[in-house]
């Protein structure tokens, strides 16, 4: 009771006064678990907030940074790395944390993912993965599940989803983390690291959608579907001593990769010296 | 080039072998852009190449993305930041970058972004010269909004309008468009720059409002509110959405309305800054030669020529080809009957030129086939009518 009132005080500092609420989410739905995750995160490493800014795509989890009193950017569909691409580049001491939809990260957006994790810019990316297009309705996303209903796939979904945070590590990401929004102290603690990390981050929060994806499969209510997320999932130390068949279907929680490799924005500072060095050179000598 | 070799070459007296894509790197340069995000296309490119090599120089940040979207997307996101941004492309670039234009016609946030025109549509000819993205320039992104075009006809040209283009969105926190083509892009003048301490450079204008006070999209008293760059402690929000005052999303009509006049007055208010051309000849003019780009340079040649023959021959070069100049067309053609409009089109400023001053009054003159309009063609639309009078 204590903590839960203690917390509560955390997130008003947090959050917009100016800004109406409530907000638009679904009562249920795990997005706002992924916001207070963030915010206590950002509470927990002491940054000040003048120094963190929020930015996000389109769709439903791309609404989250209006609710937040960080520098806060809702951008273009699938775009939001690419946004936060230019102001981390210009901006390099700026925490810039990117939060995107499933679909936003992986399908109008996915080659800004892969590319933005391959130049390993100092961004933390959090996927909220709740397996479909939310905002649009419960359309199929690249991580809907084989044989799933999904409004576009009336007869059920034929497709393979991505494993989005195996993808972020083949990509290159410097730190790659999946929990679920079960599992919110976890979560958080992830979100804290990959804040840290100084290349790419992601975090992929799995969540679910119980108004659009979950009422079309019948997966029940939100409460049904949290408790789905707990018990569907196991920890990468778990899954090591499982067999591929009895990993299928679980998701797998855990650090995937932690590792140091040069920034971009600090590799681009050598740029710039090498530049200059070279121009004073050739003045020198012209 | 090698910077010893700009170093000495750009002193004011010396002049300088130049392309026009490298004229407009050093005009950003001399505006002072310090982001630059692109993707490699026929016959911007080289912009891109120069820019990578400049921008470090100056302590600048140059990005190759993994798309056109992405580049526009990294230079509204470095603006944000605080950096003066542009991007370069051509046609099929320019119209991955839609829908991020419309972003920042939206969201106010300045930016340049450079067009090579190059005949189309889709891959066409890349590397041959085109008008073709006239009415792009203006109608590209979805939703009514203001634009700024400008468009070069020579090298040293190419570098004044970058700089305009980059004081343009500043000063009135908007998207701009500089549409060259691809004669003007790859054609090499020498060229005498100006003296980087001459040249007018205009900031954002920024705000000593405590945070709690600032309103990043305040309709009055001003019509462009100060932008305070991210990371300077004045926290807000920035969005695709209808917004209000503060920057939040917003469904109110009493709110939606007022911004959008506001964006429109912006720069409908102020077209005595904006709208730059050069006219000659048109007060005893009979026959008048409206022309912009790579077309000004044929349609100039023809003017002359005609004169030479003893033809009262008007020449209006617009350097601003949106928001159209309707006053200064309607005012150039208002005694006359005859104007012609060369374009590298099938004609398309030749509609707003025909809109002004009428239908019956316009003969185009037109090529769509990738090949640089002649003067004589321009010549013989200027002595049919002389001679159908
Ligand atoms: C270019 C473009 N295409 C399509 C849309 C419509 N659209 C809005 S949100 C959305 C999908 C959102 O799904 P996801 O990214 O998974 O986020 P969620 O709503 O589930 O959080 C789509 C397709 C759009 N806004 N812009
Ligand atoms: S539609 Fe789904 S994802 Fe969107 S707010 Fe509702 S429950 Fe959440």
């Amino acid at each position: 009771m204590r903590r839960q009132r203690r917390e509560s005080r955390v997130h008003e500092r947090y959050l917009r006064h100016s800004k109406k609420f409530p907000n638009i989410w679904c009562a249920g739905c795990g997005i706002g678990i992924v916001l207070g995750a963030i915010i206590r995160a950002v509470d927990g490493l002491q940054l000040d907030k003048d120094d963190v800014a929020m930015i996000s795509g389109i769709g439903c989890t791309g609404r989250m940074p209006v609710y937040v009193d960080f520098n806060t950017m809702h951008t273009t569909h699938g775009r939001a790395l690419a946004f936060a691409t230019g102001l981390k580049m210009v901006r390099p001491e700026m925490k810039v944390i990117v939060v995107m939809g499933d679909g936003d990260a992986l399908a109008i957006g996915g080659n800004h993912f892969i590319h933005a994790a391959r130049r390993n810019i100092g961004l933390t990316a959090i996927v909220v993965n709740n397996l479909t297009y939310g905002m649009t309705g419960g359309q199929y996303s690249p991580t809907t599940p084989i044989g799933a209903l999904a409004t576009t796939a009336p007869y059920g979904h034929i497709e393979q989803p991505f494993p989005i945070a195996e993808l972020a590590v083949a990509a290159g990401a410097a730190f790659v983390a999946r929990s679920t929004v079960y599992h919110v102290r976890e979560l958080e603690k992830y979100i804290a690291r990959a804040i840290n990390v100084e290349g790419f981050a992601v975090v992929e929060a799995v969540s679910y959608c119980h108004t659009t994806l979950g009422r079309l499969n019948r997966w029940g209510t939100a409460p049904e579907m949290m408790r789905r997320l707990k018990e569907n999932s196991v920890t990468l130390k778990q899954a090591e001593s499982m067999s591929e068949e009895e990993k299928r279907g679980k998701i797998v929680r855990g650090i995937f990769v932690e590792q140091e490799i040069p920034e971009y924005t600090r590799l681009y500072d050598r740029i710039i010296e090498r530049a200059q060095q070279r121009t004073s050179l050739q003045v020198e000598t012209a | 080039m090698t910077t010893g070799r700009i170093a000495k070459e750009l002193s004011p007296a010396s002049g300088v072998l130049m392309q026009g894509d490298e004229a407009c790197a050093e005009g950003a340069i001399a505006a002072g852009c310090r982001f630059f995000a692109g993707y490699p296309i026929t016959p911007a490119t080289e912009i891109a190449e120069a820019l990578a090599r400049r921008l470090p120089q100056v302590g600048g940040k140059f990005i190759q993305m993994e798309d056109e979207i992405a580049s526009i997307a990294a230079v509204i996101g470095a603006s944000v930041g605080g950096a003066k941004a542009m991007t370069a492309t051509s046609g099929p670039g320019f119209s991955l970058m839609q829908e991020n234009i419309g972003y920042a016609a939206m969201a106010e946030i300045p930016c340049v972004i450079v067009d090579v025109q190059r005949l189309g549509p889709s891959t066409g000819r890349p590397t041959s010269p085109s008008q073709g993205d006239v009415m792009q320039a203006r109608w590209g992104t979805h939703g009514d909004h203001p634009i700024i075009v400008l468009a070069p006809s020579s090298v040293r040209e190419t570098f004044d309008l970058t700089v305009q283009a980059f004081n343009f969105s500043e000063r009135y926190r908007t998207p701009v468009i500089l549409l060259m083509d691809e004669v003007i892009g790859h054609m090499r003048e020498r060229v005498i720059l100006p003296d980087p301490n001459t040249i007018e450079r205009v900031e954002r204008a920024s705000t000593t409002v405590p945070p709690e006070w600032y309103k990043p999209f305040e309709n009055f008293p001003a019509d462009v509110p100060p932008l305070v760059p991210f990371g300077e402690g004045y926290r807000y929000h920035i969005t695709g959405l209808h917004h209000d005052e503060r920057g939040y999303p917003t469904a109110r009509l009493d709110e939606i309305q007022p911004w959008l006049e506001r964006i429109f007055r912006k720069i409908e208010s102020s077209l005595s800054d904006i709208l730059l051309y050069n006219k000659d000849g048109i007060e005893d003019a009979e026959t008048l030669v409206i022309a912009y780009g790579a077309a000004a340079r044929s349609a100039r040649h023809a003017v002359e020529l005609a004169r030479e023959r003893g033809r009262k021959v008007g020449f209006l070069k617009l350097k601003t080809l949106w928001p159209f100049a309707e006053e200064v067309v309607e005012h150039a053609a208002a005694r006359l009957h005859h104007v012609v409009v060369p374009e590298m089109n099938l004609g398309q400023l030749a509609l707003e030129v025909e809109r002004v001053v009428g239908r019956h009054k316009v003969r185009r003159v037109n090529r769509a086939d990738g090949e640089m309009i002649q003067p004589a063609e321009i010549l013989a639309a200027i002595e049919d009518w002389e001679l159908a009078r």
